[in-house]
């Protein structure tokens, strides 16, 4: 299960803006990524280029030996059913119930009987938490509640891909906590492909298999946790870290004057912090994807900060 | 130049609508459902503008046509008038005011919550499920509407003419054949349904193209209402130049 997306010198602009220029990474099968980035820098129009809702100007994303972006319409249709996206909010149909909702899918896509069609609803409604909330509008549940069923309806046709476009934003840090978890078990027990687009540093510490970041119009760095996480590249550390010293001002790009003026006040960063240990699935079984902590910064003999996986 | 490209685009945009039209599965249960929402917001206010509309043209024609003593033609006028034009224009009027801002708003607002998307990732062409059923339902009112707004105005002109200005029921009814024949009828329905086809697709096109949250959805009614008037006077012009070159006219 789970397919590997490769990107390929993708770039995007609208108009003369260029949002993202030469972008290249792949996200492994089966394995959890979170590309990361400060606001503005195109992290959701990245996601849904991914999944051929704009075209990219330039680059191809490859999904089973095919190049997305010159796939005709109908083509196009047929392979964006092995995604499965969660909108911001959810994107439900507002004039359908949740449960009409989570079964538009089946009942456009399979023959399935109608107690068939109930059976795969109540199931993927069990899965996010959801079980007695089937006959509410979207309009009468809460945010959070219609990220959930948004995710319901994201997996009812088992996707092989799985796209998070900001599961965290407007949640409360104990939802979203709950929400990362279920995502881990969501990786555990579909083993598809997932890609989380947030800027919640808490998120891309702890869940992801690997991390991306985009700035300023780049794929500034792209690999396994522990190699964003022990980094010290200067855009990749500042943001991983929430700090204000470093390149990343506060509308855009500090200048040279700027960074000039930073590195004589004398204002200096400390020591990284250590790297958390990664969210474990509830059942305590590790993850197809899962590698232990510390592995890869074993393997290029780096030293990870000091505490660690603790 | 950018007017060019957003020409083109609408152009793509109502072919891509009516080669899905003839793409199964056709979505019977949301044409009904469309149909019935858009001629419950489009009866009431055409029968209520095509009563006056009526009065007018015999208001307007009443002393005139008295002083050429010419009053057993007011029904013919009548029915020229409101038959050929004013049902047709009447009907332009509401489908695009009421039916296809409506339109526009529904699927503005799907776009901005990111409906729309989900819908193209779950695999679903909006084009096919929602514009067709919506064009074509359109089409539809605007033809049913267009004979209502023609009998009420006509009796409008009837009431009018005969009981404030004191014609007689038999001189405005028996010119009714006297200028008018059933082609101008035909030409009225024909007018109708081009200008439900053309309310529905702009209106469709604006709802969909709509983006920078709630005020892009409100702009996007604006502009589909504005350009929809625009385009139904053209096309009006259009047809009525065309109508009078192919059919021959009586009295000529």
């Amino acid at each position: 299960m789970g397919v590997a997306v490769g990107v390929e010198g993708l770039t995007k602009t609208f108009g003369r803006q260029v949002i993202w220029e030469d972008v290249s990474l792949t996200l492994p099968a089966g394995e959890i990524s979170v590309l990361l980035g400060p606001s503005g820098t195109g992290k959701s129009v990245f996601l849904k280029t991914l999944v051929g809702l704009l075209r990219p100007d330039r680059g191809s994303i490859w999904i089973n030996d095919q190049d997305l972006p010159t796939l005709s319409e109908r083509k196009l249709y047929e392979i964006r059913r092995l995604f499965g996206v969660l909108f911001q909010d959810g994107a439900l149909f507002g004039s359908m119930n949740i449960y009409d909702n989570v079964a538009f899918p089946l009942r456009e896509h399979t023959r399935k009987s109608e107690a068939q069609v109930r059976e795969v609803v109540a199931e993927k409604l069990d899965m996010v938490g959801l079980n007695g909330a089937e006959h509410k509008l979207p309009g009468e549940i809460s945010g959070g509640m219609r990220k959930r069923a948004g995710l319901a309806r994201a997996l009812v046709l088992d996707p092989e891909i799985i796209l998070f476009d900001e599961p965290d934003s407007g949640l409360d840090p104990v939802r979203t906590a709950y929400l990362n978890q279920l995502i881990i078990d969501l990786n555990q027990q579909t083993g598809a492909t997932f890609l989380i687009v947030t800027h919640d540093i808490n998120t891309a510490r702890t869940v992801p298999d690997n991390i991306g970041l985009l700035h300023h119009g780049h794929l500034a760095m792209f690999g396994p946790r522990e190699m964003l996480l022990s980094s010290t590249e200067p855009v990749v550390r500042q943001f991983l870290n929430a700090q204000r010293v470093g390149p990343i001002g506060m509308s855009e790009e500090k200048d040279e004057t700027e960074l000039a003026a930073e590195a004589e006040s004398g204002e200096e960063l400390g020591p990284l912090p250590p790297i958390p240990v990664q969210l474990q699935p509830s059942n305590r079984k590790p993850r197809d994807a899962q590698r232990e902590p510390g592995r890869w910064c074993a393997e290029n003999n780096i030293e990870p900060p000091a505490g660690s996986f603790r | 130049m950018n007017v060019l490209v957003s020409t083109g685009t609408f152009v793509a945009f109502c072919l891509d609508t009516a080669r899905k039209t003839v793409r199964r599965p056709f979505q019977v249960r949301e044409l009904i459902q469309q149909a019935w929402f858009i001629s419950s917001v489009s009866i009431l206010p055409a029968a209520l503008v095509s009563i006056p509309f009526g009065a007018v043209i015999a208001l307007q024609l009443g002393s005139l046509v008295r002083q050429l003593g010419a009053q057993s033609f007011t029904g013919a006028a009548s029915v020229l008038a409101v038959v050929r034009e004013s049902g047709p224009i009447v009907t332009a009027l509401i489908i695009a005011g009421a039916g296809g801002s409506a339109i526009c708003a529904d699927l503005g607002a799907r776009k901005i919550r990111e409906e729309i998307d989900a819908m193209r990732v779950l695999g679903i062409d909006p084009i096919q499920r929602l514009v067709v059923p919506r064009v074509i339902a359109s089409m539809l009112v605007a033809v049913l509407l267009n004979g209502l707004v023609s009998v009420v105005g006509v009796f409008g002109g009837y009431v009018f003419n005969v009981l404030v200005q004191g014609g007689t029921t038999g001189a405005y009814i028996a010119s009714f054949q006297a200028l008018g024949q059933l082609s101008d009828l035909a030409a009225g329905e024909i007018k109708a349904l081009v200008f439900g086809a053309a309310a529905a697709l702009v209106a469709s096109y604006k709802g969909l193209n709509a983006g920078g949250g709630p005020k892009g959805v409100g702009d996007a009614v604006n502009q589909s209402v504005v350009i929809t008037f625009m385009l139904l006077f053209a096309l009006n012009f259009l047809i009525t130049a065309i109508y009078f070159q192919v059919v021959p006219q009586k009295g000529t």
